[in-house]
């Protein structure tokens, strides 16, 4: 099916299933512990062996020997694979650093060899026997030196009026410089995989994959075979956050492993080793200079940022919503790429907004302070409905401005101190902030097959379900399209077997995934319609209705199958500007001695188009609130200067927020449609509920204490020196 | 992990006897820490001797009017015990600042006091640290080496880890004693203040136990009163080590104890410096942290601990 015009009214403008709270579909088998993850495979193939990793120790340079006699013959070892044996590994499109295969060592962790054994514990203790020698280069991991070489040079990205002269004329200025840490996914289930190559010809590949496809075509590059002798297969994926769009060292170390001994090999990343092997968030180095006129409205926005990547790559581009968010008639952008030597950046949720908007949303809130405007009002006056860059585009949709003033409305903003330092409780200084919430909007093509039997509806995709309620979504979108009830639709996920889809990431997958259930559903009920000799049939309360003729579903003989994808016209961008808004309000205490910041309440609203399930939607949110308050409060990964590693590598030392960090959550879905985006007018919600989230509870530390911290982490050891006595 | 043999001991004079015997033979109660530095190869011991039911799980009263505290009470046992909540609230509020409920409920009194440090760099096994590996130097005292959590006192120039525990700080201003029983089972008593070694040139030795010796109980002495206080500050509202903890004991005539975690490689008490609890929290600290020796990224525990401190004596 093509969507090559914005959509009319349809049957989800009258939907029963789709829009409502159903809890997920998926829920028994989770809890009961029946969902079956990767590396828990036991029963898909028999022998399993049992592989574990061993990583570079050096951050860059060469390996110049590997010693794995001993490992060799240890007790249940069945094999061993370094990488001198194995000639480099190809790289597929989205991977800079090579996972496998020669001696040169790109970063830390980097996988260097892989050890089989008979249980995991000989695998484990086989593969600390490994001597490996190398010859160490020196490194540079210094972003903030970076960054003093690339500023001020380079093209811009975006370049609109005269910005210089903007500044010259403004009423008021602002110039500031802002750090974000590097961030790691911390997802619950680390990289797994199984894989059965035993034959050296088919590859199954059981594994905890966002994208289906881009893994089996990356294993296909990375070995130079043909894709069509690989499955994939991923039915579940304990937490992804980006950390899973791409290949990685499990899958390929399985493959490696189950080859060289001829049996399937399971392989975990260990979590230790995870953090330095895997992809992370980059940091970023953000100047960000605002003018406007004297009644507020913003006249010239300058971002300029940095980020670090190994060459070739893609950094963490924290300029990523600054063309469109705000109006103003004078803009440049630009984003550098500092090539360093520590291990590979790339995609964690929102990439790209989620650190612009940790500064830029500071950087609004220090501008209102300047102008002598409430922070909710100068985001209101620097609305616009169009693409600032290229005003001949305008938004889908856009409901920003009713996301600022419901949350106002509904967080008491109007009740607040506004003067920084002014309320205290006890030991606590108290303060609230606000920031604005903007990810685009994407969607890919995706496909399914939907199959009819028995008056039972079976949707095959490869789509995937992070945990983020896909097979809810597309249980409710199948039975509101054929007009069944849910419980007799059962959705199958995660297997290439199937039609491709668009798959889990950049807050795509829902809407992406269930348009495509949809265009499968419709080219079933044509399958139907003509089987039955019917024009337009009804699908309805479990029956076909035409002619005047009610026919159930499940007394129709035979099995009907039908595949299709909804494939996205060019309209969409050429056309429009799509995105996703909203607005957090959050109140937190900072000890008055201390500067321990605690998040008190928080609050978003969110404009994603129609919420397909709000009981998914809103999980997907708190969860990007509850990471956004670690990003504000406790998250980064602390970089060794001379080593050229992230050297708090375990979730002991990498502080995601906890239980206690969280308190009361409120979200509120704003009631909107984008027919612009799919026939079910959804956008995606999944990365939205993070955007903003840090720079809200910064702004609400400074209404607290007056002390304006622009590095995140917001750690006690960057205020202590300004607060007041005790 | 290296393979290792296995057995448990019933007496603690049978545990200490055997590991003195068995070369590289190591204890192991709740396990909470020892088999996670196993994992990593941190630790390799070959034979492990399970001192869990060595029935040293009571707490009693001692014939002084103390409390004697079996080495394999649980943390959450001794952080409940109505006695210990009723005269030695510093203990309980320190115990409850730490870990998680899961791990409180297998860790032992003895196993907390000897935890490793989590400096990140005796962590990680392809960086040098004359801890784990003696002589190796230390990668934590780098240049550009990620020291925040690290030691500001106490620490050496082979060493900046510190102590990570919260209980023994608060055993610290208690004044509590270590009773152990040797390889030759003999009994002996160790106050805490003689029980952690600094690090010096032999960071690898961290405590007075000789070779076999086993804990076998904590002692505290009667009750002494006063307003008992522990503030532990962190980043993340649970589940993290402390930057700096202050262990406090205030008494109504302003006199008191004052110890810190965080900051050393033992919990960091110096009486001259309480004597000044009545000047206030800068008289304490200025004694209290003479002679720090910080790195740049954790000179900023040395006004958070008086700052935390100072607001521990307000809130009096």
């Amino acid at each position: 099916m093509d969507f090559n015009q914005p959509a009319d009214q349809n049957l989800f403008d009258r939907a029963t299933v789709v829009g409502k709270p159903h809890a997920r579909v998926d829920g028994v088998l989770k809890v009961t512990g029946k969902a079956p993850y990767a590396y828990e495979r036991h029963d898909v193939v028999a022998g399993q062996l049992y592989g574990y990793p061993v990583g570079a120790a050096i951050a860059k340079g060469r390996i110049t020997g590997i010693d794995a006699s001993a490992a060799r013959s240890a007790p249940g070892v069945r094999g061993v694979v370094t990488t001198l044996e194995i000639e480099p590994l190809g790289i597929w499109d989205y991977n800079v650093a090579r996972l496998f295969g020669g001696d040169v060592v790109e970063h830390y962790q980097q996988a260097i060899a892989v050890v089989v054994a008979e249980s995991f514990e000989q695998a484990r203790a086989a593969a600390a026997l490994l001597e490996v020698s190398y010859d160490r280069d020196k490194v540079d991991v210094d972003l903030e030196a970076g960054w003093e070489r690339v500023r001020g040079t380079g093209e811009p990205s975006t370049l609109v009026g005269d910005v210089d002269a903007a500044f010259q004329s403004a009423a008021v200025t602002l110039d500031e410089i802002y750090h974000t840490p590097s961030h790691t996914h911390a997802m619950m289930e680390p990289h797994a995989s199984i894989v059965d190559w035993s034959d050296g010809d088919q590859m199954t590949v059981w594994t905890s994959s966002q994208m289906i496809e881009w893994n089996r075509q990356a294993l296909a590059t990375n070995f130079g075979i043909d894709p069509d002798r690989i499955r994939v297969e991923s039915p579940f994926i304990g937490g992804g956050f980006g950390g899973k769009l791409w290949l990685r060292a499990d899958a390929v170390l399985a493959a490696i492993g189950s080859r060289a001994v001829g049996a399937p090999v399971k392989m975990a990343l260990p979590r230790p080793f995870m953090i330095n092997n895997t992809t992370h968030r980059s940091a970023t180095i953000q100047r960000i200079r605002l003018a406007a006129d004297a009644d507020g409205k913003l006249t010239a926005i300058d971002h300029e940022a940095a980020s670090h990547t190994l060459p070739g790559g893609r950094g963490e581009n924290a300029t990523a919503q600054t063309p469109f968010f705000y109006a103003a008639a004078n803009r440049r952008v630009i984003h550098h790429l500092v090539e360093m030597h520590l291990p590979e950046a790339s995609d964690m949720r929102a990439p790209g907004e989620t650190s612009g908007l940790m500064a830029l949303e500071i950087a609004m809130d220090e501008m209102a302070e300047k102008l002598g405007m409430d922070p909710v009002e100068f985001r209101i006056r620097n609305d616009t409905q169009v693409n600032p860059s290229d005003p001949a585009i305008p938004f889908s949709e856009r409901h920003y401005v009713e996301c600022l003033r419901e949350g106002a409305n509904r967080f008491g903003w109007s009740d607040r101190n506004t003067t920084p330092g002014g309320r205290r409780e006890g030991m606590w200084l108290i303060g609230h902030g606000v920031a604005g919430a903007y990810r685009g909007h994407l969607n890919l093509k995706s496909g399914a097959r939907a199959t009819l039997s028995n008056g039972r509806l079976v949707i095959e995709t490869d789509m995937t379900d992070i945990g983020t309620g896909s097979y809810t979504i597309l249980t409710q979108t199948a039975a509101e399209t054929m007009g069944l009830p849910m419980g007799r639709v059962e959705v199958r996920l995660g297997n290439s077997a199937w039609p491709v889809s668009s798959g889990s990431g950049g807050q795509f997958g829902a809407s992406s995934s269930t348009a495509g259930v949809y265009a499968a559903c419709v080219a079933l009920r044509e399958k139907i319609g003509e089987r039955l000799g019917l024009q337009n049939p009804e699908f309805r309360d479990g029956n076909v209705i035409g002619n005047g003729e009610v026919t159930p579903l499940s007394e129709i003989a035979g099995e009907f199958s039908a595949e299709d994808s909804m494939n996205f016209g060019e309209f969409q961008s050429k056309d429009y500007l799509m995105a996703t808004f909203g607005a957090h309000f959050v109140e937190v205490g900072v000890h008055v001695a201390t500067g321990e910041t605690r998040v008190r309440r928080m609050l978003a609203v969110c404009d994603a188009g129609r919420i397909l399930n709000p009981i998914t939607a809103r999980s997907q949110v708190i969860g990007g609130m509850v990471m956004g308050t670690g990003g504000a409060l406790s998250e980064e990964l602390a970089v060794d200067l001379e080593h050229g590693f992230f050297a708090n590598h375990d979730l002991a030392s990498y502080e995601v927020a906890v239980h206690a960090d969280i308190p009361h959550q409120e979200v509120i879905f704003l009631d909107t449609l984008d027919n612009v985006a799919t026939p079910l007018k959804s956008k995606g919600v999944g990365e939205l509920g993070l955007c903003g989230v840090a720079a809200a509870i910064a702004n609400a530390a400074y209404n607290a204490t007056g002390i304006r911290v622009r590095q995140y982490p917001l750690t006690l050891d960057r205020m202590i020196d300004q607060l007041p006595e005790v | 992990m290296r393979a290792f043999s296995f057995e448990r001991a019933s007496e603690p004079a049978q545990a200490a006897a055997r590991a003195a015997e068995v070369p590289g033979a190591k204890f192991i109660a709740g396990g909470t820490n020892l088999l996670d530095l196993m994992k990593l190869e941190i630790e390799t011991p070959v034979h492990l001797i399970d001192v869990s039911a060595t029935g040293l799980d009571r707490i009693s009263s001692t014939a002084g009017g103390g409390l004697r505290i079996g080495a394999m009470v649980t943390n959450t046992d001794l952080a409940a015990d109505a006695t210990v909540r009723r005269d030695y609230g510093v203990l309980t509020r320190a115990l409850m600042a730490g870990a998680s409920g899961q791990l409180r409920n297998k860790a032992t009194t003895a196993g907390n006091l000897l935890q490793r440090t989590r400096c990140p760099y005796f962590y990680d096994t392809a960086m040098p640290c004359n801890k784990r590996v003696p002589g190796a130097g230390c990668a934590a005292l780098g240049k550009g080496a990620f020291s925040r959590q690290l030691g500001i006192i106490g620490t050496s120039d082979t060493c900046i880890a510190t102590h990570p525990s919260d209980m023994a700080v608060a055993l610290r201003v208690l004044d509590a004693e270590v009773e152990t029983t040797t390889p030759s089972g003999a009994s002996r008593t160790i106050p805490l203040d003689e029980f952690y070694r600094l690090p010096g040139d032999t960071p690898e030795i961290e405590t007075a136990l000789m070779p076999g010796e086993i804990i076998t109980a904590v002692t505290l002495p009667p009750p002494i009163g006063g307003r008992q206080s522990y503030h532990k500050v962190r980043d993340r509202a649970s589940y993290a080590f402390a930057l700096v903890s202050v262990a406090l004991i205030e008494r109504e005539d302003g006199t008191g104890r004052v110890a810190l975690g965080g900051v050393a490689p033992e919990p960091w008490r110096r009486p001259q410096a309480e004597a000044a609890l009545p000047d206030g929290a800068n008289a304490v600290m200025s004694r209290l942290l003479d002679g720090a020796t910080p790195t740049e990224e954790n000179a900023f525990k040395i006004t958070l601990a008086e700052r935390t401190l100072a607001a521990m004596l307000a809130e009096g």
